[in-house]
């Protein structure tokens, strides 16, 4: 499948020298939602201006639907819709007027039809004739969104869209993410909250220090990277490990009522047969097991501390 | 041609004027009617003629430029700096817009709203001062390649500046005291010399006479030469536009 946004050997290095990418190679395909991950300066921001025609390269290329940013912007441009970080929105415009005029800078003839549809799926039809400074915060949110989709555009950007967002509206933008997928827009998603990339992604990128250090599918990245964790509940509480078991990677709770083991799930071998057989023949009587996988947020902290990466 | 999106920052630069009425066209058509009432009536009715045209008569075309070039100037400038200053240039700047169809959204908008404050100052003025247009045609020219070019002057001075201070600093400090000693109120053959010849470095006597001339034939430099200076302006300030948008100067990081 061809890429919608395919970006080669990108670097950027601002006038003070900062170099904010350096190396950049990333496809992500139609349809998608792609998280891109990173803590923050790492790059994200800096990535999607790029692709979107705010700030120049360096070096390098990028393509929205086969058309380069830079020799095709016009037909490049007019596929993305943008939803940047910040709340910038102009403070004495009615919601309607300046929906209207995002539709309009984008090249499309007005249709109060498809306006009024988005306004109402955004839930802000009742707001439109509100000025921007009168909406709260959440609802500026959602202004900005229907901006970017005013003119009905094939892949969206999302900058950190719930940053600042309460917990409602945080699911509300997770499930209009997802009904936008399923009419097929690809979307590219930044975000320092795991979470969000856990619920909503199917790809997941990692960008630390300005290169991107992992691409991956959100559910192999969990499999291949992922620990799991088995907690063992003992009958009587231990003060001291025995010797033992001093080969596996267990914690001791202060109570000294649990264990947890954890372990990779690559491995085959995951020592868990080995580990009861010890515990019994310690005279440890186990109580219950329970085992967990490890979030992606401690994945990606593994990661950024630890990269380059190495499979 | 993005004709929409051309369309949709003239609309919107147009909406703000109607926003905000009574300080886009109201307060200044006010602050001009002023001069015509103490300079025009009261002060001007005990003044003898220049150049054969009564006192009142002879300040209109100079004020009317004072008018037009500030309001050109502050109009196009804030209207680029405030999407910079709150961060709505975003948009701008990620629409398949060219740099020719945003400068004739914002410019375009700029200049119309200076010409219609022109056109309603004028009409303000035959309130108080009578007065004839030997030339409308031409005066209607005037009007235009002034506003579009003082437009694009102020579009400059907005990307340009990064604060409020620095986007009234050369309406101020520049352009009001040029037109002030450009022979708005005086012909600048009453000047003695040297300064009557240093004057001819003002740029805004060449655009004062010229418009001078449109409305009663007389002029203080020949028609031919202020056009010339017009146009020459007009044209550095297209290159400068031009310049900033090929270097991304204050726009593109």
């Amino acid at each position: 499948m061809e890429p919608i946004i395919s970006i080669k050997n990108l670097f950027k290095t601002y006038d003070s020298g900062f170099k904010a990418l350096n190396d950049i190679n990333l496809q992500i395909y139609p349809g998608e939602i792609f998280a891109l991950l990173g803590p923050n300066g790492a790059g994200k921001t800096t990535l999607i201006s790029i692709i979107c025609g705010i700030v120049n390269p360096t070096k390098g290329t990028v393509c929205a639907d086969g058309h380069n940013v830079i020799k095709e912007y016009r037909a490049a441009r007019s596929k993305i819709g943008l939803v940047p970080q910040e709340l910038t929105t102009d403070a004495f415009e009615s919601v309607w007027a300046t929906v209207s005029f995002s539709r309009g800078l984008f090249g499309k003839a007005p249709d109060n039809d498809y306006l009024e549809k988005l306004l109402k799926q955004l839930s802000l039809w009742d707001k439109r004739n509100s000025k921007m400074r009168e909406l709260s915060g959440g609802m500026k949110r959602r202004v900005m969104i229907a901006k970017a989709l005013s003119h009905e555009p094939q892949i969206l950007f999302l900058d950190e869209p719930t940053a600042g967002v309460d917990v409602e509206l945080r699911r509300d933008m997770w499930e209009m993410v997802r009904e936008l997928r399923q009419r097929g827009v690809t979307i590219l998603l930044t975000t320092h909250y795991i979470e969000e990339a856990e619920e909503m992604a199917d790809r997941i990128g990692v960008i630390n220090s300005g290169e991107i250090i992992l691409v991956e599918e959100k559910t192999a990245l969990m499999q291949k990277l992922g620990k799991k964790h088995l907690q063992v509940q003992l009958q009587h509480p231990i003060t001291e490990l025995p010797g033992s078991l001093h080969d596996f990677d267990l914690q001791q709770s202060k109570d000294g009522y649990s264990l947890t083991y954890s372990f990779d799930v690559k491995q085959e071998d995951n020592g868990i047969a080995a580990l009861l057989e010890r515990l019994a023949s310690a005279n440890l009587q186990v109580k219950d097991l329970h085992s967990s996988e490890s979030s992606l947020e401690e994945i990606f902290v593994n990661l950024v501390k630890r990269e380059p990466v190495t499979e | 041609m993005n004709w929409y999106g051309m369309k949709a920052i003239y609309y919107f630069e147009m909406a703000r004027t109607w926003r905000t009425l009574m300080q886009s066209i109201a307060s200044p058509v006010l602050s001009t009617s002023l001069y015509f009432v103490v300079f025009g009536s009261a002060i001007g009715s005990r003044m003898g003629d220049i150049d054969g045209i009564s006192y009142g008569a002879f300040i209109i075309p100079g004020l009317v430029m004072l008018s037009l070039l500030s309001q050109s100037i502050s109009n196009a400038s804030f209207g680029i700096f405030f999407p910079k200053f709150s961060g709505t240039i975003y948009e701008v700047l990620s629409a398949p817009v060219s740099p020719f169809e945003i400068v004739v959204g914002y410019v375009g908008a700029a200049a119309t709203k200076s010409i219609v404050l022109g056109l309603i100052t004028l009409a303000t003025a035959r309130i108080f001062v009578d007065y004839s247009i030997v030339h409308p045609l031409w005066m209607l020219a005037f009007l235009v390649l002034t506003s579009v070019t003082f437009s694009l002057f102020g579009f400059m001075i907005g990307i340009w500046a990064d604060d409020f201070q620095k986007l009234q600093i050369i309406p101020l400090m520049i352009i009001t005291p040029l037109t002030f000693l450009g022979g708005a109120f005086y012909s600048i053959s009453m000047l003695p010399e040297p300064w009557q010849s240093l004057t001819l470095f003002n740029p805004v006597v060449y655009l004062i006479s010229g418009f001078r001339w449109s409305f009663y034939g007389v002029a203080d430099v020949g028609i031919g030469v202020s056009l010339a200076m017009t146009g020459l302006f007009l044209a550095l300030c297209m290159a400068g536009t031009y310049w900033i948008f090929k270097t991304g100067y204050r726009i593109k990081s």
